[in-house]
C-alpha cells in the first residue's frame, strides 16, 4: 500500500487534466450562458464561434512564427490571441447584423432563434473548414512542461511522476484572470449593470432609456472574447480540429444547463462538474488502485468504468439527473 | 403637448384601440378611465413606443413620434410605468434607480477602461440623486434591499422614483394604485401633485379608484371598446350617459358586446 504514489498518479492523470478541461468548459459555458441570459436563446453556433476565433488565432500565430516572433517559453498563440478575439468579435457582430437582428426586430420566439443559430452554426462550420481545412493542427510552441514527470521523480524520489504541462498552467491562470475580469465587469461597471438590467427585465430596461442595440453589441463582443480564449486554450492543450470544436458544444451546453442557464457562477461550477465526472468515469483506475489497496488485492483488469468513446454520455447522464431533480440547474438559472 | 390622432391597434382581428383621438394638455394631470379591456393600456403602449400602431399618428409638441422605440422616447422626456410593477430584481433599490438615465458615459466599452474618473464623478452624482428620490418617496430605508424583496406597494413607489431620476416632460402612470393600500396611495398621490407643481411634470394616469382620480385629475378622459367616449371633469364624466352605459352595460345597441 502506497497512498502517496496513489495520490500522485491520481493527480497526474485525473486532477490536473480535469482542472484544465474544466476551465475550458467553464469559459465556453460562460459564453453560452451570457447569450442565453441577455439575448434569450441557446446559441448552437457557440462551438463553431470558438473554432472560428481559434482559427484566426492560429493563422496569426503562424504569421508570427514565420516572422520569427515568439514569447520565449510561452506559446506564440498568446501573442496572437488579441487578434483572434478582434477577428472573432468582428465576424460575430457581422453575423448579428446580417442574421440575428432581423429576428430580434421581429421579436421572434426563442425557439426560432435556436434554429437560426443552428443555421449559423453550419455556415461557420463550413467557413472554418474552408479556410483552415478539416485536419488536425497543433500550434503550441515554447516550453512544453512546467514540471515534467522525470524532473518530478528526481525532485521527490517517488516512483510516480507528476507532469504539469505549460498549456495546463496557462489554461488555469488565463481562466482565472478572464473570469475575474468578467465578474468585475458585470457587477461593478455601468455597462455590465446595463447588461444585467436587460437580462432581468427587458421592457423595463428599454423604458429606463437603455439602448438595446448597445447592450447586444457589448454582449456579442464579450462572448466572442470568451469563445476565442476558451477555444485557443483547448487547442493549445490538445489540438485544433474543426469537428472537435463542434462536438465540444455538447459538454459546454451540459455545463451551462447543469449550473443553471443564465447564471455565470453556475456555468463555472457546471464546467468543472462535467469535466471531473467525464475524466473520473473514463479513467483506468488500475494503477491508482494497485497503489492504494493492500498488496495482492489490486485489480487485474483496467478498472475503467467506461471507454473514452462514451465520454459524452457522461455529460448527458449528469444533465438528465440534474434536470430531473433541479430543473433550473444547481445555481438557480432562469427559463425563457 | 401629446396629440393622439385616430390611432388603431389590432391584434389579429381584435381591435384593441379603435380610432382613438385625444389631446393631453401640458402641465395637467389627466386621468384615463374606462372599464377593463377598454384599450387604455394598449393606447399607453402605443404612445410609449412599446407597440407600433396599425394606423394613426402620435405627436409630441408637434413632432411625429409614432413608432419610435421606447429608449428614444425616454430621452425625449416621455416616461411610463407599468400596471404590474417591474423592477430589476437582482439589484438593490438604489441600483435600480441609478440604472435610469440612459446614455451614461460608463456605457461604452471604451470608457469602462479609459474614462474611469468621469464615470466615478457621474456615479457619485447619481447616487446622491437616487438617495434623495428615495427619501422623498419615504423608501429611504430600503436603499440597500434587493428590489425583488420589497412589497408590491413599495415597488410602485420605486417605479415612480424612476421617473424622478431624470427631468421628464410627461409621465404615463399605469394603475399606480392597483394593489396598494390607502395610506401608500395617498403618499403616491401627494408625490404626483408635488412633482406636477414643483417640477412641471405632465401626468397621464390610468386608475380605477375614482376618489383618487377625483382628487388629482382634471381633465378626465373615458375610454371604452377602444374609442374615446368622453372628456371633461370627473363630475361631467360621471353624468355622461354613454359612460354610464359603458360601465354598467345597460342599453347598449349590441347586447353581445356587454361585458367587453
Amino acid at each position: 500500500m502506497d497512498l502517496l504514489n496513489a495520490f500522485i498518479t491520481l493527480a497526474n492523470f485525473v486532477i490536473v487534466p480535469a482542472i484544465a478541461y474544466g476551465s475550458q468548459l467553464a469559459l465556453g459555458a460562460l459564453g453560452v450562458t451570457l447569450i442565453y441570459g441577455i439575448l434569450r436563446f441557446s446559441n448552437f453556433a457557440h462551438g463553431d464561434t470558438m473554432a472560428f476565433g481559434t482559427m484566426i488565432t492560429i493563422l496569426i500565430t503562424w504569421l508570427f512564427q514565420s516572422w520569427g516572433l515568439s514569447l520565449g517559453v510561452f506559446p506564440t498563440a498568446l501573442l496572437a490571441l488579441p487578434f483572434g478575439i478582434a477577428g472573432c468579435a468582428l465576424f460575430v457582430l457581422m453575423t448579428d447584423r446580417a442574421v440575428y437582428r432581423f429576428y430580434r426586430v421581429q421579436k421572434a420566439k426563442p425557439v426560432i432563434l435556436v434554429i437560426v443559430s443552428m443555421g449559423v452554426m453550419f455556415i461557420m462550420n463550413g467557413v472554418v473548414r474552408f479556410i483552415i481545412g478539416p485536419d488536425d493542427h497543433a500550434f503550441g510552441d515554447g516550453e512544453r512542461f512546467i514540471i515534467s514527470a522525470r524532473t518530478f521523480r528526481e525532485m521527490t524520489g517517488l516512483q510516480e511522476g507528476l507532469a504539469i504541462r505549460t498549456s495546463t498552467g496557462i489554461t488555469v491562470i488565463t481562466a482565472i484572470i478572464v473570469v475575474a475580469i468578467l465578474f468585475w465587469f458585470l457587477n461593478k461597471t455601468r455597462t455590465g449593470k446595463s447588461m444585467r438590467a436587460y437580462s432581468d427585465n427587458e421592457d423595463l430596461a428599454l423604458l429606463s432609456g437603455i439602448n438595446p442595440e448597445r447592450v447586444v453589441m457589448v454582449t456579442w463582443i464579450i462572448v466572442a472574447a470568451l469563445a476565442t480564449v476558451a477555444g485557443t486554450l483547448y487547442g493549445l492543450d490538445k489540438s485544433f480540429k474543426a469537428f472537435t470544436y463542434f462536438q465540444l458544444l455538447l459538454p459546454i451546453f451540459a455545463s451551462a444547463i447543469v449550473g443553471g442557464l443564465g447564471s455565470p457562477v453556475g456555468a463555472i461550477a457546471g464546467g468543472f462538474i462535467i469535466a471531473f465526472s467525464e475524466v473520473l468515469v473514463t479513467y483506468a483506475w488500475k494503477k491508482v488502485l494497485v497503489y492504494a489497496l493492500p498488496d495482492g488485492i489490486g485489480p487485474d483488469g483496467l478498472a475503467q468504468l467506461l471507454s473514452t468513446d462514451y465520454k459524452f454520455a457522461v455529460s448527458f447522464l449528469i444533465l438528465l439527473i440534474v434536470l430531473l431533480f433541479r430543473p433550473t440547474g444547481l445555481f438557480k438559472g432562469k427559463s425563457v | 403637448m401629446i396629440k393622439v390622432d385616430n390611432v388603431v391597434k389590432t391584434f389579429g382581428g381584435f381591435r384593441a384601440v379603435d380610432g382613438a383621438s385625444l389631446e393631453i394638455r401640458q402641465g395637467a394631470i389627466t386621468g384615463l378611465i374606462g372599464p377593463n379591456g377598454a384599450g387604455k393600456t394598449t393606447l399607453f403602449n402605443v404612445i410609449a413606443g412599446v407597440l407600433t400602431p396599425t394606423s394613426g399618428k402620435v405627436t409630441m409638441m408637434g413632432e411625429d413620434i409614432t413608432g419610435l422605440p421606447p429608449h428614444t422616447l425616454f430621452h425625449k422626456g416621455l416616461l411610463r410605468t407599468f400596471q404590474i410593477a417591474h423592477e430589476f430584481g437582482s439589484m438593490t433599490c438604489r441600483e435600480n434607480l441609478m440604472m435610469v438615465p440612459g446614455n451614461q458615459s460608463g456605457e461604452t466599452l471604451w470608457n469602462t477602461w479609459f474614462g474611469r474618473r468621469r464615470i466615478a464623478d457621474e456615479e457619485r452624482a447619481l447616487r446622491a440623486k437616487a438617495d434623495e428620490v428615495m427619501e422623498f418617496l419615504t423608501i429611504g430605508h430600503l436603499a440597500d434591499q434587493k428590489a425583488s424583496q420589497i412589497s408590491g406597494g413599495q415597488k410602485k413607489l420605486l417605479e415612480l422614483g424612476r421617473t424622478m431620476m431624470v427631468d421628464a416632460k410627461i409621465v404615463f402612470l399605469d394603475e399606480v394604485g392597483a394593489g396598494v393600500n390607502r395610506t401608500l396611495l395617498n403618499t403616491i398621490g401627494d408625490a404626483i401633485v408635488q412633482l406636477n407643481k414643483e417640477r412641471g411634470y405632465t401626468f397621464v394616469v390610468i386608475e380605477h379608484d375614482m376618489d383618487f382620480i377625483g382628487r388629482l385629475c382634471d381633465p378626465v378622459i373615458c375610454m371604452a371598446e377602444g374609442k374615446v367616449l368622453a372628456q371633461g371633469t370627473l363630475a361631467e364624466i360621471k353624468a355622461n350617459e354613454q359612460v354610464i352605459e359603458a360601465y354598467l352595460g345597460t342599453g347598449l345597441k349590441n347586447k353581445d358586446m356587454v361585458g367587453a
